[in-house]
């Protein structure tokens, strides 16, 4: 089938998002941008089409009637054995990079005997970590096997007498190669075999077990035809598509929130190093914009040195703030002094979580500075990016929308975060067929599943 | 090898006066001239020729620091002398530059001013910036007082005001340091070659009305004011310079040919634009290139206009000397009020046929980016156009984020494009 690619390369993800003809979701990918842009944009196409594929699977499954009900369950099923097939795959690359790393280390201690305790305790909690009903701490690899790594490394470094930073250094600089490189070798067969793993879960009955089998099938065998792509954000420059293809970020989420929600005029989109507020037409066209200037305070990414402060993850920080009581009133969003600011309140005696509370007030309040120079909050109003995916940001967000403009309907969707890539993926179709009538009709149908 | 870069004759010229210029300078006390510092709005380059005294413009030795990438240097110093990061980066390169010797761009040192004529047109900075100069030189003060176009016009009363104060404050002021007396029939011949050399200069900015335009009305614009806007006005030089940059830019219309930039002619115009605020100089060829790069020419801008607004009618007018010095110090473009502001940047975006506008907001100016957000939006409500807002800073190189001014950028083009294709009507779902 053919299909249309949105690329998002953002300063912390990279998110890509799969479009079929008809201007439907088919897939979405996300991936932390790294150094190198072309291997976080090859990854997060690879995962947009991946979970093309186990949306086929969930749409072959939906047709069937007597399966229709499990559709949904079958395919998060799926979805988490792969994440575990996945998670073990790169935890074999990083722990033989590692490895030869530490052979070759020309230390007098050995940290070879120490890696692969860890290795080994990684590996043994992996289905724990992936387990039903489990949330990663990061939708990253880098992270959650980051943050694990060193908490085993600590008590690794005691028990050999090794200085726990050498250990670390080794996950560090294997962790880079590891993320440099593309690698799609197996991931067919991981593919299969998470599907497979499915079926075996299920008490299903043969005829059932039949149907199931044609559908994985029908996922895996399909072709998937790129008629266009278009690519997005920071990194767009570096993107392998003709200028042409490159769209500015500003345009694609409007475009895709004007996708997701039509009524939306005004668009508010925190990203990790840049706030835009956007306003735009009936037809999800820009009239007028404003971003943040050479500074990123108080943007994504200094929710995210909070979370690094606090030692927790990005997901943890919105639920922690939302318990706030008396939440403290903050005025400095710098991103390079976030750890400092924290420090003084916390040795200050003020609780965790009326800090958090006054911090995510203060990232809205520069938002609502530039949202009032783009032109203000209009009905109705969508907030886009990574932040629009903390709850206590929307809240905050929402309390200061109605103190300063009245009410409004807030829109959020679980997509904040491919708003930008949709919109690529939608310039992407109207590349692809030539002309706006195909994307006008995918608007007004409904761009999204 | 680095491309070599496409320069018009009269930018090869203009160098050249330019160049010229800083010779005379660093001769000037050999010569037994006397050195004048002052500003370029409301600048009275005549009155101090007829006296045979040099000007020096402080913020034009900035803005030549920064393009030659010696402002963060200066601004450094001028930072460690006890000036905060807010102060306007033109006094601060400019102190800089003092404090490292005053070497102009030609390597040689600039000379000390004997007088410090003051011409208050719109900047408040400007008197903080030579009371600065007052300490360091300990030499006199001429100061001008321009009352600002508060509701949008000159009275005769204001001009009256202001040639009065020419007349007992400045004139007696440069005869004392030149040791001259006036010489009124020398000024009035001053004054008649500005006039001819401000029509060639008007002549040029309206090419811009055709499509496509031959010239670029801001990036190429900054060059085209250079000698009227400096120390040639109502020299036989600048009457030379104008005709032939005339002659050039006529030739270009002749054949429908686009401006040229540094990298070539450019063909094929894509947006006409209209701008406010300063360029910015510390990355000025880059910030031009994410112009001409999407085919975007500039066809009128506000900063060509900050040393005077021919366009708009004006000419030194040789029968009253006193008075049209006056009359040119008020109706500088920073002198102007905001309703003005936004009156003048909605009738270019008209008269030009522009699509659009652009703000570029200066960092560390308080004078003259304060209530730019709300002109943008005024704009946009009487032209109907989409207006862009972008902020750097004049030689600040902190201040200039590339990847930013770049999104920025180029988000309002491809915003431009798309509202063209757009049809008239929403298509039924």
């Amino acid at each position: 089938m053919k299909c249309c690619v949105g690329i998002d390369l953002g300063s912390t993800a990279t998110k890509a998002v799969v479009l079929d003809e008809e201007g439907c979701i088919l897939g979405r990918g996300v991936t932390n941008s790294r150094s190198n842009y072309d291997v976080a944009c090859m990854v997060a196409r690879a995962e947009a089409l991946l979970d093309t594929r186990f949306n086929l699977f969930q749409a072959a499954v939906s047709h069937q009637p007597d399966l229709r009900a499990h559709a949904q369950a079958l395919c998060s099923e799926a979805q988490r054995h792969f994440r575990l097939e996945q998670y073990l795959a790169q935890l074999r690359e990083l722990a033989a990079t590692a490895l030869v790393e530490a052979e070759s280390s020309r230390s007098e201690q050995s940290f070879v005997t120490p890696l692969h305790e860890i290795f080994d305790a990684l590996r043994e909690e992996a289905p724990a970590l992936h387990a039903p009903g489990e949330r990663p701490r990061s939708d990253f690899f880098r992270d959650v096997a980051g943050s694990r790594f060193m908490a085993l490394a600590a008590e690794a470094a005691v028990r050999h007498d090794v200085p726990h930073e050498l250990l670390l250094g080794f996950f560090d600089k294997a962790i880079l190669a590891v993320e440099g490189r593309v690698s799609s070798a197996g991931l067919q067969e991981r593919l299969e075999r998470a599907l497979r793993a499915t079926l075996e879960e299920f008490d299903l009955a043969e005829g059932e077990r039949q149907v199931l089998r044609s559908a994985v099938r029908t996922a895996i065998e399909t072709p998937l035809i790129e008629a266009c792509s278009v690519g997005t954000g920071y990194g767009r420059a570096r993107l392998p598509f003709p200028k042409e293809r490159i769209r500015s970020e500003i345009l694609c989420h409007g475009l895709g929130a004007h996708a997701r929600f039509p009524e939306t005029r005004t668009v508010l989109d925190i990203g990790g190093q840049d706030t835009k507020a956007i306003q735009v037409d009936e037809q999800g066209i820009v009239t007028s914009f404003q971003m943040n200037d050479r500074c990123a305070a108080g943007c994504g990414r200094y929710l995210g040195y909070i979370a690094d402060e606090m030692n927790l993850g990005l997901h943890e920080l919105g639920p922690l703030a939302l318990r706030a009581k008396k939440p403290v009133r903050i005025s400095s969003t710098c991103t390079v002094f976030a750890g400092a600011e924290l420090r003084d309140r916390l040795a200050s005696g003020q609780r965790r979580e009326d800090i958090l509370g006054g911090l995510h007030r203060a990232i809205v309040l520069r938002a609502m500075s530039l949202l009032a120079r783009s032109g203000g909050v209009r009905e109705q109003f969508t907030f886009t990016g990574g932040v629009a995916k903390n709850e206590a940001a929307v809240r905050a967000l929402r309390q200061l929308v109605e103190e300063n403009y009245g009410e409004r309907t807030l829109n959020t969707s679980p997509d904040s975060i491919y708003m930008g890539a949709l919109g690529a993926a939608l310039f992407a179709l109207r590349e692809s067929t030539g002309d706006r009538e195909a994307l006008s009709t995918a608007l007004g149908a409904g761009a999204t599943s | 090898m680095k491309a070599s870069v496409v320069k018009e004759p009269s930018m090869v010229r203009q160098k050249e006066l330019i160049e010229g210029y800083f010779h005379r300078l660093a001769r000037a006390k050999e010569d037994g001239r006397a050195v004048v510092y002052t500003f370029v709005p409301g600048n009275l380059t005549e009155l101090l020729l007829a006296f045979d005294a040099l000007p020096v413009l402080p913020e034009i030795n900035a803005l030549q620091s920064g393009m030659r990438k010696l402002s963060g240097e200066y601004i450094a110093e001028a930072e460690r002398a006890g000036h905060s990061e807010d102060v306007c980066s033109y006094v601060k390169c400019d102190i800089g530059m003092m404090l490292k010797g005053n070497v102009g761009p030609t390597g040689e040192k600039l000379p000390e001013p004997d007088l410090l004529l003051l011409s208050c047109t719109g900047c408040f900075t400007f008197i903080k910036w030579f009371e600065l100069l007052r300490q360091r030189y300990r030499c006199p003060v001429a100061m001008l007082h321009v009352p600002y176009q508060e509701s949008g016009v000159v009275t005769p009363a204001m001009v009256a005001y202001v040639a009065k104060q020419l007349e007992t404050e400045v004139v007696p002021k440069l005869e004392r340091v030149t040791k001259k007396r006036l010489d009124v029939a020398r000024l009035q011949e001053l004054l008649a070659r500005s006039r001819t050399a401000e029509d060639d200069l008007v002549a040029v900015f309206e090419s811009a009305r055709r499509r496509p335009s031959p010239i670029d009305a801001y990036f190429s614009g900054v060059y085209y004011i250079g000698p009227l806007f400096t120390a040639f006005r109502g020299t036989q030089e600048a009457v030379d310079f104008y005709r032939l940059l005339r002659a050039e830019v006529e030739a270009r219309a002749a054949l429908g040919q686009g401006p040229v930039t540094p990298e070539g002619a450019l063909e094929d115009e894509r947006f006409r634009l209209v701008v406010e605020g300063p360029p910015n100089w510390t990355h000025f060829r880059e910030f031009w290139k994410m112009f001409y790069d999407e085919r975007a020419v500039v066809v009128a801008s506000t900063y060509t206009k900050v040393g005077g607004l021919y366009d708009r009618g004006f000419r030194h007018d040789p029968s009253r000397p006193l008075e049209t010095l006056a009359e040119y110090c008020l109706g500088c473009y920073t002198n102007l009020s905001l309703p003005a502001r936004v009156e003048l940047i909605s009738d270019y975006v008209r008269d030009y046929q522009a699509d659009g506008f652009l703000i570029n907001s200066v960092k560390s100016c308080d004078s003259f980016s304060a209530g730019q957000l709300v002109m943008l939006r005024e704009i946009e409500e009487r032209t109907s156009r989409a207006g862009a807002f972008i902020e750097t800073d004049l030689v600040d190189p902190r201040y200039f984020s590339a990847s930013n001014v770049k999104t920025r950028l180029e988000s309002y083009f491809q915003m431009l494009a798309q509202e063209r294709r757009v049809p008239e009507t929403v298509p039924a779902s």
